[in-house]
């Protein structure tokens, strides 16, 4: 019989749809609507893995989100290959779906034979601040003893090794009213905010069926109707409303500022036969007006010596599997309980027909009416009784209870022979969400619990989150939040208990491991410990002993840990505190967070219009910024040092051509632009004559070098300006603001024109033999069009703005195209400068030949604390206007010390030997460390021009330090070096200034 | 993520928009004219207060206008979100906005 404790009949499940799950190899029997937990209760068994510290075997705690033991590893698609398989599933909320591969997890060689449970026996070693105590010293056992020994215990579960093969979705929604949790709360506030059908109502629960906790209810009757059928009816209702968007399988996780909160939907894990294609899960961000928080609560567990024996759960949760899944957690129960609400889990587990117990800690007259039915109903109840211990290791099969004395001493025990125990602490609102939203808790002192107390967003929290427990009560909180104030008549519900922290024993308690935090194995004693060291404060003792910090953030362990430590101190409870919580309200997958960006959409490649050229003709790519540049085109064989110098030479000998386009381009047009640039720019412009170009030097008000680039006057009230690759959003941005907030009076508006025009470099002697044939509307003598100059005309008959200059010493053009002529205009180009064997270059050769000019790069020899002056560029700073962004700064007296970092050119003695970029410079490498620094390499290369090695450096006081000798750090040493000036090639014939 | 509302296209996610820092803190008319002392409290020094604090912000992925907004910095509620040119509302003066969500 593969079902032993499967009831005949009843429950939520599909009898007519039997499936078959594996799990550590055999095959769990089932339906439709169990879950991995209901299955594996259903085939007679509790044990579902082993405790993260001690190895203890561990059974089925939980039946909803909040399970800390039964976490699996679950293959959901093994006929498909790998990447499907995840940790970490809580087996109380996994659908099953025949086909499905599960194993349990922290233990080895199986779970029935775990070696580690050795850890059980050596308990006393691990005891709370054990990291802390262990892993001091010797600091030399940290690398090979202690590191490996904690990252090995410090996951749960085995990460997966290969890439996630399914694909995740995310979805931005709005909502008027967004309402959390789908229990009858849930469902009153859902139908009552979207009953006049003006507003768009989302609701969203985590579960795959509807109904929250009146799922595991089969005696109460709301409006003379079964629960049953009323949730069936309530949920029609909104599926038929068509402002109403209802979403199962749909964790609320993040409570974000303004109402933004996160959710992620399972899409496809519980479908059989789930099309390709289909995203396992989706990403919801929603935008609510006004959030319903309806989370429901979370029972504790009591705490006593062996309360974590497989067959041990709890109350609820064992009524959750007899009623809606229809499995009997055992034969013989015994429900061990301080409050009312367990009573209706033993009422319905004998009328189940198991042989049921109740052991209560309240005396007779603290008990409601729930003692009477009991009673009447022919279960045994115990009252003023303790549980001292659990019995069995890997099942349960009795439980040791005594008597209370009026002086709460223990009075003897008996034993009660049983193979499952269900247990209720009390309850405790789910007030994670509202936590997260920055609303404050208030104590509630009749409840025991933290409750929501002043609001921070738009919310409002109803039913068992509100601390409110009786059904009808319940339903009507939900209706006043959705904003009616319809009532119902319902059952009256078992409410109220007595909380107790630790159940009382007469056992020597430094000996007994009753278990608090049964994900992070965290016992009484641990926490007893923490207090008796010293903590005090509830976030240190959870830090200390790690109570509550595990992937459950302790929803079923946070108050029996808070009440324990106020009870040691003898404080109230809410003078202890309470944990903050943080998103996410339960674990997310990484897929569903990072959706469809990754691989080539995890950031977006910016590639020009000669891209493809490049890529058709071998070049090997680098990242500059968000684009993807040529570095080098290197020729077979070739490597990059080979590549470059070849690529160098031909530049510098007959001719090269270079994609320029990812440069920066604004335009700046208006009647006021020449006044503007004047502000913007150190130099003076108004003198620039139209067809001009002038370099253009940038500062932040701090007078710090901010941006370079070109400028073209087209006009009297237009410029093109370019920036660096870098830079361009930057500047944009920074002329964008000046514009509109310090200078609105100016009639000049800015226009990026970046993705407009490419910009094809040809640089080299032969230069303008290349560019000449195609050129049209333009006179192209050298007395019409200097260097810096720019004219606007035609090339292979499209339009151009043709520039006259140069980044390499060399005579230049940049030829500027609109983009989509670009491709064609590089190829004609490249096909007419064969004549003269016309090199490609990338930047690696672009970086070195205007290093051998000693040609800055703006982020390269400047790091946003360099002046104009600083790198050599004092006579671009106009000193007749009368003010400029950053003027006022170069005078202030630090900007104007002499022992400011100046650059300067550094030649290495070696001359094979290229320096390290970074590397820093000393005068006497013999002096005590830290030896002091006078500066640091900029960029360095191998110059095949020059034939050596060249570097440029800022160095303090560098330009009266010429020739004088110093030592740069390499990563065996120091070498020896001379500092020089910056400019280390000398162009012959044509002269440029760039 | 923030809800800001924009004074020329209404509420829109946070990422869309670049906070500026302080506002308020016009830039001299004649910076040649000021001591050090005055210029360097003109360029570093900010009240970073705990509580309302008028900002800068660009709608710089929407209609790139900068305006000006008043911010709780405790419970980054926005009070108000005003154009560039004009003056703090005084919010004592006026009934309490509409709350952003
Ligand atoms: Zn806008």
């Amino acid at each position: 019989m593969s079902q032993p404790f499967r009831r005949s009949s009843g429950g939520h499940i599909d009898r007519t749809q039997p499936i078959t799950v594996s799990f550590n190899g055999k095959t769990l029997h089932g339906y439709r609507g169990d879950t991995i937990a209901s299955m594996l209760i259903a085939s007679g068994s509790h044990l579902a893995g082993r405790s993260f510290k001690y190895h203890r075997p561990r059974g089925i705690l939980s039946h909803g989100s909040d399970e800390p033991n039964a976490l699996l590893s679950v293959d959901w698609r093994p006929e498909k290959g790998e990447g499907r398989r995840d940790p970490n599933n809580r087996a109380s909320v996994v659908e099953a779906r025949s086909g499905l591969k599960t194993a349990t997890q922290n233990h080895w060689p199986s779970l029935e034979t775990d070696i580690g449970a050795v850890n059980d026996l050596l308990s006393p070693v691990f005891v709370a601040g054990f990291y802390y105590k262990t892993f001091m010293w010797p600091r030399k056992f940290w690398d090979k003893v202690y590191e490996p020994f904690i990252r090995k215990a410090a996951g749960l579960g085995d990460a997966p090794e290969v890439p996630d093969a399914d694909r995740y979705a995310n979805r931005h929604a709005h909502a008027d009213i967004l309402v959390v949790g789908a229990g009858p709360a849930g469902l009153s506030a859902a139908l009552a905010a979207s009953e006049d059908g003006s507003k768009r109502v989302i609701l969203a629960d985590e579960g795959f069926k509807l109904g929250g906790a009146l799922l595991n209810d089969v005696t109460s009757e709301i409006d003379g109707k079964p629960a049953a059928v009323w949730v069936e009816e309530m949920v029609a209702q909104l599926d038929a409303r068509e402002n109403v968007i209802v979403l199962p399988r749909t964790t609320v996780f993040g409570y974000y500022n303004h109402n933004h909160i996160a959710m992620v939907e399972r899409v496809a894990d519980h479908r059989d036969n789930a099309p390709d294609g289909l995203a396992r899960e989706r990403l919801w961000q929603v935008r609510a007006s006004k959030v319903i928080i309806a989370a429901g609560s979370h029972e504790r567990p009591l705490v006593f010596e062996n309360n974590d024996r497989p067959g041990i759960m709890l109350a609820e949760s064992a009524r959750a599997f007899i009623n809606r899944y229809a499995v009997l957690p055992g034969k013989s129960l015994v429900v061990a309980t301080c409050g009312a609400s367990a009573y209706r889990t033993a009422l319905d587990a004998k009328a189940a027909g198991m042989d049921v117990k109740i052991v209560d800690i309240r005396l007779g007259e603290d008990c409601g009416p729930e003692l009477a039915e009991a009673r009447s109903a022919g279960i045994d109840v115990l009252t003023g009784h303790t549980v001292v211990k659990a019995l069995g290791t890997k099942r349960v099969t009795g439980v040791v209870v005594a008597p209370l004395g009026n002086d709460g001493s223990v009075g003897t025990r008996r034993t009660l022979t049983c193979d499952c125990v269900a247990m209720s602490g009390g309850w405790t609102p789910s007030v994670h969400l509202f936590s997260q939203s920055r609303g404050k808790l208030a104590f509630d002192a009749s409840l025991d619990a933290f409750l929501p107390g002043q609001s921070a967003q738009e919310e409002v929290s109803a039913g068992a989150c509100h601390g409110i427990y009786d059904l009808s009560e319940i339903i009507a909180d939900g209706y006043k939040a959705g904003g009616s104030d319809t009532s119902v008549s319902a059952t009256a519900t078992f409410t109220g208990f007595q909380p107790v922290r630790v159940l009382p024993t007469d056992a020597d308690p430094k000996k007994v491991k009753a278990f608090i935090d049964f994900q992070n194995d965290v016992t009484a004693k641990d926490i007893k410990l923490a207090v008796r060291e010293g903590f005090e404060s509830i976030e240190h003792v959870k830090r200390y002993t790690t109570t509550g910090m595990a992937t459950d953030q302790g929803k079923t362990s946070n108050m029996n840990a808070l009440g324990l430590v106020a009870g040691l101190l003898d404080r109230p409870l809410p003078a202890i505190g309470t944990t903050t919580f943080r998103p996410p309200y339960t674990p997310v997958t990484f897929g569903a967070l990072v959706g469809p960006s990754r691989e080539d959409r995890f950031e977006p490649v910016r590639t020009t219009a000669i891209d493809p050229w490049a890529v058709a003709n071998g070049a090997e790519f680098e990242p500059v910024g968000q684009w993807r540049r040529a570095h080098y085109f290197p020729k077979a064989g070739e490597d990059m040092h080979a590549a470059v110098a070849r690529e160098c030479k031909a530049v510098r000998t007959s001719v090269g051509i270079f994609d320029a386009s990812t440069l920066g381009k604004i335009e700046v047009v208006g009647p006021d632009a020449a006044e503007f640039m004047n502000r913007i720019y150190t130099n003076a412009w108004a003198k620039l004559k139209v067809g001009g170009c002038r370099y253009g030097l940038m500062l932040g008000e701090n007078g710090f070098v901010m941006d370079d680039g070109v400028v073209a006057r087209l006009a009297e009230d237009r410029f093109h300006v370019t920036t660096t690759t870098g830079g361009a959003p930057r500047v944009f941005q920074h002329m964008e603001d000046y514009l509109q907030t310090e200078w609105p009076d100016l009639d000049v508006f800015i226009t990026s024109i970046t993705e407009q025009w490419a910009a094809i470099a040809v640089q080299g002697p032969n230069a303008r033999k290349v560019v000449e044939p195609f050129v049209s509307d333009i006179d192209m003598s050298e007395g019409a069009f200097p260097h810096m100059a720019v004219r606007e005309g035609f090339i292979c008959g499209v339009p151009t703005r043709l520039f006259r200059v140069s980044f390499t010493g060399e005579t230049g053009f940049e030829v500027n195209v609109p983009v989509d002529y670009a491709e064609a205009v590089w190829k004609t180009l490249y096909e007419e400068g064969r004549k003269y064997d016309i090199t490609p270059y990338g930047t690696e050769t672009m970086h070195v030949l205007r290093c051998e000019m000693g040609f800055i790069i703006v982020g390269q020899e400047t790091d946003g604390t360099a002046t104009p002056d600083d790198v050599g560029l004092s006579g671009l700073v106009s000193k007749k206007k009368p003010d400029f962004v950053g003027m006022r700064s170069l005078a202030r007296p630090d900007m104007l010390l002499p022992d400011r970092k100046q650059l300067v050119g550094i030649l290495a003695k070696d001359p094979n030997e290229v320096l390290e970029e970074g590397a820093q410079v000393v005068e006497d490498p013999s002096l005590p460390v830290p030896v002091p620094m006078i500066g640091h390499v900029t960029s360095s290369y191998f110059s095949s021009n020059c034939g050596r090695s060249i570097a440029m450096a800022m160095i303090k006081g560098g330009r009266a330090r010429i020739d004088q000798t110093v030592w740069v750090t390499t990563p065996k040493g120091f070498t020896e070096a001379t500092i020089s000036t910056s400019v280390f090639h000398t162009v012959q014939g044509e002269k440029v200034d760039a | 993520m923030l809800l800001i509302r924009c004074p020329h296209c209404g509420n829109r996610p946070e990422i869309e928009f670049h906070c500026g820092g302080e506002a308020h803190i016009a830039r001299p008319e004649t910076p040649s004219e000021m001591t050090d002392q005055h210029w360097a409290e003109f360029l570093y020094y900010r009240t970073n207060p705990k509580g309302m604090h008028a900002e800068r912000w660009q709608h710089r992925h929407g209609c790139g206008r900068w305006f000006n907004a008043l911010r709780d910095t405790v419970t980054d509620k926005f009070a108000a979100t005003y154009e560039m040119g004009s003056p703090r509302p005084d919010l004592a003066a006026t009934p309490a906005p509409a709350r952003t969500a």
